[in-house]
């Protein structure tokens, strides 16, 4: 005891902090992750360190040499970005296109707003979201993979696709909770997916409102429409398994930095992304529709934090 | 039922009571003890005795110096050898008088005794003089003094007295180890101060964390109700553990179901809250005569090697307790008067003890040290901790860009200081650090608004 | 070739009745003002610092239109040079101003000062003086978290890291008095410029009693009177422990300076170093002689 230290109370913390809770982000998409390496092959492999190399050497370059402040590559929130991103693109794809894309991600959409904690969108799906309209053959072409165990019973189009273009063949809902079917890395095994989004839960990392509420608005539109015309209109389940919506639902719009803070915003922002989801897969161009979604949505967040705050202590 | 606790935010600290164990033991009296005038809220007390005076335990040494504003009384008895400014435990100077002690002779009309007295005088008046007299004030933090608060405006009523026993601060143990204690005298106490409130029911609040002293409160109101019919409609209630409960507000809210508005007092809901140490300071004062002189610390931290509850004189230099209890760990980096959440960091160790003194607590730097300050992520953990159910977050920008309409429209004023956004937040950021300066400037322009009108 | 035209004709079309639009709304909403009021603006240092108590150059110039005389209106940072313009644009009689600089009176340096406690919160010296007297035994110093360095808005404080205290540079300082709203101690003064920028004050707050104060830091003003008794011109006074030399008065002649027993009293820009040595005899041989009228006279 050399000098008594003095600080304004409270004197104790809790112990999360920004590292520890992107941690548990990252832990929890290690499921996906395993998976989906199993399923395609080394190559995934290759996919996600590049991305995620790219992603923490772009943030530590840019804040170190251009803002000149202290990295923040030590939160891990640029790690979250490249696995998200290598997660969202087809395993075929070449990667020096994904560096493009994690730059985009990194660059455009989390540097340029001020870093972490200050971007409107989310860095990942702007990531994807532009790979998608500047090399749109390159990020729709869904390959036959070689599993890393010969794990090769995976169809080449993605289901979503394949109802766009009309036939969806025999693909089974058993097939697409366990990876069973093509489409991009992280899209496929649901299962793994929702253990990580039940860890997160668990640890109390983020709350399960926005995530229910886009599978509930998704089920329920679907539903909807499937009643009308189950000729035209896919079903609810298959609407919920594929397509990236559970990827999209358990960990990209849950962000802290890009969705509501309070429940009934958080309540709204999910039926909004769901809803837009199944707008843009039913009348939309494109077959998929939770990265805009979620993009869209992420730029009323700021309304939503304004609209829905929590009741005050003694207030109306 | 589901367990109560109040209704909005709050957190859940580890509660760290290690010194629950640890039986009150009474501190041998220190050489030289110095008394502050202002050990409460309101006017500081104006000093009626002069260097050179002989004083004995109990007498008068400062009068109030207004309506708000409490008696001080020597806790010792000796010569008084100064009157003067001396540094208090944040450093500043404040007026203190400074007595010597001399052998341990207490004023007459002091019943020292250990018998209880269980027959409350009837008249309310007296009762109300003398918790006045006894320079009482509230000693669950505020330091309100008690008589002021137990006469409640006119047009208000109080429908329930609300004894605070929860102790939601990690560490602190000092009212609980008075309710194992002194149980009897805490549900006399309580008794009394029920009566001068008009008979109202009274609920002993206890978090659940303590079910030694709740079982024993029960059984202490079940044998006393025996005694007397005055012991009756005194109830404990048993809460869910969870910071900040000790606070009025969120106290009443537990206990009653009922929300203060902002900027309203207690009685505006009907509610009246004592502490525990209180309602025993209130017993001593109107059973045995005993105007506060003593009081009970806790004095703990991991890295202090002797856990203790000690009944500390008022006055008690803060060095002085912690040699007799085998000096200050080299480890210890920081002395906090008080609780971890809301006590006040200690800058000066020849500081004295105050009525209100409730705790001494060491930590280590690893302990307490704060993080580095790093980018908002927008999680919201603050908001969903804050039990004013406020915006820490929103406040704490505001505060910076100084924009005092937008802080009061966003109710900084009714920030209650309790710690809890500072406590979640993960990126580090002094949210409440910057939310006082906002509050501040809120008030004063609410204030100033007031008086213009 | 029809598309083209087309877009053209829209596109003027629509300018031309946006246009009449904006005319008749400009019209419409016009607020009469005094003229005055952009001339006098146009004069200002337009950096909206509200040195002068307004809430900004436009703000002063509203006022100073309506004003009877300039008495009420100072621009700190634009000087007596701005105030002549503003007079001759309002007609009003140039009555200048000594020209004022931002002084620390405080030489509470690390090796002065010595440190017992460490502040562990949120960086200003706002929330530090709310908390606690400093981390230092003196309670009245520069608590050196900055906040005049983060309110002067002309780049003319930076904190010294090796002493903790904030510096002037007194070429870029416009004594708007900024720095001193936001000292919460109180440390820092506008004082006149003097002379070639020559001026002596005294760097010490501390209102403690000799003893304390000294222990406290060794660089302050222990309110032993030495330099009222030896100053000549009645410049130096002494309450509360504290001595404060008004620069009305003061003739800069360094000699409180020499004699004070803890170096308080600052002279800066002196073209010489002080010689302390001399100047001391110089008093002695005064008072010497002054010793030998007074005998001769009794």
């Amino acid at each position: 005891m050399d000098k008594l230290i003095v600080s304004p109370s409270p004197h104790l913390h809790a112990k999360d902090s920004t590292r520890s809770l992107m941690l548990d982000v990252v832990i929890a998409l290690i499921p996906a992750v395993i998976c989906s390496v199993v399923f395609y092959g080394w190559r995934e492999l290759l996919l996600l360190a590049v991305s995620v190399a790219t992603c923490v050497l772009l943030e530590w370059a840019v804040t170190r040499f251009l803002l000149k402040k202290p990295s923040t590559i030590g939160d891990l929130s640029a790690v979250i970005t490249g696995i998200l991103l290598a997660l969202n693109v087809p395993y075929t794809l070449p990667w020096w296109i994904l560096v493009i894309g994690a730059v985009v991600a990194i660059g455009v959409a989390k540097l340029t707003f001020g870093g972490i904690g200050q971007n409107v969108f989310n860095p990942a799906i702007v990531g994807r979201v532009f790979l998608l309209v500047s090399y749109p053959s390159q990020m729709t072409h869904w390959e036959k993979p070689q599993g890393l165990f010969g794990v090769d019973a995976i169809t080449g189009a993605t289901p979503l696709s394949a109802v766009k273009e009309g036939s969806l063949g025999d693909i089974s809902y058993a097939d697409m909770l366990f990876a069973n079917i093509g489409g991009s890395a992280g899209e496929v095994c649901a299962i793994a997916l929702l253990v990580g989004f039940i860890y997160l839960l668990c640890r109390r990392v983020i709350k399960p409102w926005i995530t229910l509420s886009i599978f509930a608005t998704v089920a329920l539109t679907s539903l909807i429409f499937w009643g009308i015309n189950p000729e035209r209109f896919t079903d609810p389940l298959f609407n919920l398994l594929t397509g990236g919506l559970i990827l999209g639902a358990c960990f990209m719009a849950t962000d802290y930095v890009t969705s509501p803070m309070s429940v009934w915003g958080g309540v709204i922002f999910g039926i909004g992304i769901g809803f837009l989801t199944m707008m843009i897969r039913y009348f939309g161009s494109y077959p998929e529709g939770v990265s805009f979604a979620i993009l869209i949505m992420n730029s009323v967040v700021p309304l939503l934090n304004r609209a829905f705050k929590q009741r005050k202590f003694g207030r109306k | 039922m589901a367990r109560r606790t109040f209704s909005i935010g709050g957190v859940h600290p580890h509660d760290s009571k290690i010194s629950r164990a640890c039986a009150i033991e009474v501190l041998p009296t220190p050489p030289v003890v110095y008394l502050s005038v202002a050990q409460h809220i309101g006017a500081p007390a104006v000093p009626v005795v002069k260097p050179g005076d002989k004083v004995k335990v109990g007498q008068v040494i400062a009068e109030p110096g207004g309506f708000v504003s409490a008696f001080i009384h020597s806790s010792v008895s000796g010569t008084v050898k100064s009157v003067g400014p001396r540094k208090d435990l944040a450093g500043n100077s404040q007026t203190h008088i400074e007595i010597a002690v001399e052998g341990d002779e207490w004023l007459e009309g002091i019943d020292t005794s250990d018998t209880l007295i269980t027959d409350i005088p009837e008249d309310n008046k007296a009762i109300l003089d003398k918790i006045r007299l006894g320079g009482i004030v509230g000693l669950g933090g505020a330091t309100f003094p008690t008589h002021v608060k137990l006469s409640p405006p006119p047009g208000m009523k109080c429908e329930r007295l609300i004894i605070n026993g929860c102790e939601c601060e990690p560490y602190l143990t000092s009212d609980f180890r008075t309710l194992l204690e002194k149980g009897e005298q805490v549900v006399i106490g309580a008794a009394i101060l029920k009566q001068v409130l008009g008979g109202v029911p009274c609920t002993i609040a206890i978090e659940e964390n303590k079910p030694e002293a709740i079982a024993h409160i029960r059984e202490v109101i079940a044998s006393l109700e025996k005694v007397s019919p005055k012991f009756a409609g005194i109830e404990v209630l048993s809460l869910k553990k969870r910071y900040p409960q000790g606070g009025e507000k969120q106290l009443i809210d537990a206990v009653m179901h009922r929300q203060v508005a902002s900027g309203a007092l207690p009685i505006s809901v009907g509610a009246v809250v004592q502490n525990v140490a209180t309602a025993l300071a209130v017993y001593d004062a109107v059973q045995k005569g005993k105007p506060i002189i003593d009081n009970s610390v806790t004095v703990t931290g991991e890295c202090f090697p002797h856990q203790a509850n000690l009944l500390v004189r008022v006055g008690t230099p803060l060095r002085y307790i912690l040699d007799y209890l085998g000096g200050i760990p080299e480890e210890a980096a920081k002395v906090i008067s008080g609780g971890p959440m809301m006590g006040r960091a200690v800058a000066n160790l020849d500081a004295a003890t105050l009525k209100g003194t409730g705790a001494l607590l060491l930590l280590t730097e690893a302990q307490t040290r704060r993080r580095p300050e790093t980018n908002c992520i927008r999680c919201g953990k603050c908001a969903d901790a804050c039990p004013m159910g406020l915006e820490p977050f929103l406040l704490q920008k505001l505060s910076r860009l100084g924009d005092v309409e937008a802080l009061e429209e966003n109710a900084a004023q009714d920030c209650i200081e309790c710690g809890c956004c500072l406590y979640s937040c993960p990126a580090g950021i002094p949210l409440l650090d910057i939310i006082r300066l906002g509050k501040g400037a809120a008030l004063s322009a609410i204030r100033a608004r007031n008086v213009k009108k | 070739m029809k598309v083209l035209i087309l877009t053209i004709a829209i596109i003027t079309a629509l300018g031309l009745v946006l246009s009449i639009v904006l005319f008749l709304v400009a019209k419409k909403f016009r607020v009469e003002e005094d003229p005055r009021i952009d001339e006098v603006e146009k004069v200002m240092p337009g950096a909206n610092c509200g040195g002068c108590g307004f809430a900004g150059c436009r703000a002063f110039a509203e006022s100073a239109v309506k004003a009877p005389d300039l008495d009420s209106h100072f621009c700190p940072v634009g000087g007596n040079d701005v105030m002549a313009k503003v007079a001759a644009i309002l007609g009003f009689e140039v009555k200048a101003k000594a020209p004022m600089v931002a002084v620390v009176r405080c030489n509470g340096t690390c090796a002065n000062r010595p440190k017992v406690n460490e502040y562990d919160g949120f960086a200003t010296c706002k929330v530090k003086a709310t908390l606690y007297s400093g981390d230092t035994a003196c309670a009245y110093g520069c608590l050196g978290c900055g906040d005049c360095v983060a309110a002067c808005q002309f780049g003319a404080l930076r904190m010294n890291p090796e002493t903790g205290l904030p510096e002037v540079d007194e070429t870029k300082c416009t004594a708007c008095g900024a720095c001193v709203k936001a000292c919460p101690k109180a440390i820092i003064e506008l004082r006149n410029k003097g002379p070639r920028g020559m001026r002596e004050y005294v760097s010490c707050v501390n209102k403690d009693k000799g003893p304390a104060a000294k222990k406290a830091c060794s660089a302050a003003c222990i309110g032993c009177g030495i330099c009222v008794k030896t100053c000549t011109h009645e410049a130096i006074v002494l309450e509360n422990n504290v001595a404060y030399i008004d620069y009305g008065k003061c003739k800069l002649c360094r000699e409180c300076e020499a004699m004070c027993p803890t170096g308080a009293i600052h002279g800066i820009n002196f073209p010489k170093p002080l010689d302390k040595e001399a100047v001391k005899a110089r008093i002695q041989a005064r008072q010497q002689k002054a010793r030998e009228e007074n005998n001769k006279e009794a």
